[in-house]
């Protein structure tokens, strides 16, 4: 196996003792605690009174917006990345290159800035 | 053949070393810091002693605490929805211990030196965001729905400033891989000055103001802790876990605030490295984890200064300052940064 694949080995063994370190806890609990499950036990929390309603009721989900914005500036992230570490070998072209697209996005934040999307209503 | 301290070691040998040194550096600096932070530091910002009972100065609370936790009865509510509960702790711990692994300890010692690395670790740092958002919404509860919105609301917002303030170091460095950044440092010079290198914190001072108050934020510790919220939604999307399943919530929430640190302290501060020391010296395989379990020390510290000092940040006031205020200036940071630069 090359060591490039190897070394992404390391990352599935790790991921594996994460999920492996919650069954250990949840296996040795389960020998540990009682279980005398009761009507009011189960019960959704709700301060102390009997829970009304559907739980999963329709909630406002006010930043859909702030959602879009997330996903442009993060594949923004992605573009500058490349270009933040090979920058040296880029020289004034790529700094110059990169300042109009931030410009650009920044042009963008500004617009929803101005139409009022950025105010949690 | 990768050999640590000069000795050479199988690969299941290496495999086995790098599990046991991944569970000591998630838990011990965990437990370093609920004890030494949360409970001691805590109650002397309260003017109170904190836990005095279990061991000298309560120095077993700790073991007490996760005892009682081990002992709770398991509690699924009826109408939650159980594969995705169960499931839910998993994923957030899962998370932290991929971002550990890119985190360098010495010139050879290091779980894996991916030629990603930051990058890596911004990737997989979000994961946990699946986690809470798995928590909230299968607890059927209104307090967790409510709260793992929130979460969801606020991490994606902050996660904006974290990535941009990284790439400030990224320019200066000229890589994303950890290891190599922490030589970028070593090696680095400020305006043709060598005496103590180039810590990133000098010269990417408003980096790292950024990148701490996102971390803060994508922790949700307070201020920023609407998720949680705990005189209003009880304890967010982890209201309806009980027992051990809390308990893992809570480790894995510490455990972040650690490897966090572990990221801003090499990004930052220079990681495993000291000014003044050869950084290519085998001492460095010995003594970098102490230096930078020391640099975590420090970087947490801010962190629950902070937690302790100020009130909780309103939903609205929280966005604004992500969208108004973090965003633009880390993107003149980088700005900037790129033509200081190309110019020098």
């Amino acid at each position: 196996m090359s060591d490039f694949l190897r070394s992404y080995l390391v990352v599935a063994i790790f991921g594996g003792v994460g999920v492996a370190l919650v069954g250990a806890f949840l296996g040795i609990a389960s020998l540990l605690r009682p279980s005398k499950p009761s009507e009011q036990k189960l019960m959704t929390y709700e301060s102390g009174v009997n829970p009304t309603g559907d739980m999963w009721a329709q909630a406002n989900i006010r930043y859909y917006v702030f959602a879009l914005l997330f996903v442009l500036f993060d594949v923004e992230a992605i573009f500058i990345f490349p270009w933040a570490s090979r920058l040296e070998a880029l020289g004034v072209f790529g700094l110059v290159e990169m300042a109009i697209f931030v410009f650009i996005l920044l042009l963008g934040l500004v617009y929803a800035w101005r139409k009022g999307m950025l105010k949690w209503v | 053949m990768i050999s640590i301290l000069s000795v050479e070691i199988p690969y299941w040998g290496q495999t086995t070393f790098r599990v046991l040194g991944g569970l000591a550096a998630v838990l011990l600096p965990a437990g370093a810091l609920v004890y030494i932070y949360l409970f001691k530091l805590m109650s002397f910002v309260q003017s109170r002693l904190g836990p005095m009972e279990a061991g000298p100065a309560g120095s077993l609370q700790l073991l007490a605490e996760v005892g009682k936790a081990f002992q709770k009865e398991d509690i699924f509510p009826r109408k939650a929805d159980k594969l995705v509960f169960a499931a839910a702790p998993f994923v957030v711990l899962m998370s932290t211990f991929l971002l550990i692994l890119v985190v360098p300890f010495g010139p050879d010692a290091w779980f894996v030196n991916l030629d990603t690395g930051i990058f890596f670790a911004l990737a997989v740092s979000s994961v946990s965001v699946i986690g809470i958002l798995m928590a909230g919404w299968a607890s059927a509860s209104k307090y967790s729905l409510l709260g793992g919105l929130r979460a969801a609301g606020q991490l994606i917002a902050y996660e904006l400033p974290l990535v941009l303030a990284v790439m400030g170091v990224v320019i200066q460095a000229g890589t994303l891989n950890m290891q190599e950044i922490v030589y970028a440092q070593a090696e680095g010079e400020i305006f043709g000055i060598s005496g103590i290198g180039n810590p990133f914190i000098i010269t990417q001072f408003i980096g790292f103001a950024i990148f701490l108050i996102a971390m803060q934020a994508e922790l949700t510790q307070p201020p920023f802790d609407m998720p949680v919220a705990e005189s209003e939604l009880v304890s967010g999307y982890m209201t309806e876990y009980s027992g051990i399943r809390f308990l893992l919530f809570f480790i894995g929430e510490f455990a972040t605030a650690g490897v966090f640190s572990m990221i801003a302290s090499v990004l930052f501060l220079g990681g495993w490295w000291v000014p003044g020391l050869d950084p290519d010296s085998n001492l460095f395989n010995i003594l970098g984890p102490a230096v930078l379990f020391g640099k975590v020390m420090l970087v947490t510290f801010l962190i629950f200064w902070f937690r302790f000092t100020y009130p909780r940040f309103r939903e609205d006031q929280l966005q604004k300052l992500a969208w108004k205020v973090l965003i633009p200036l880390s993107l003149v940071n980088i700005v900037a940064t790129g033509i200081l630069k190309v110019v020098f």
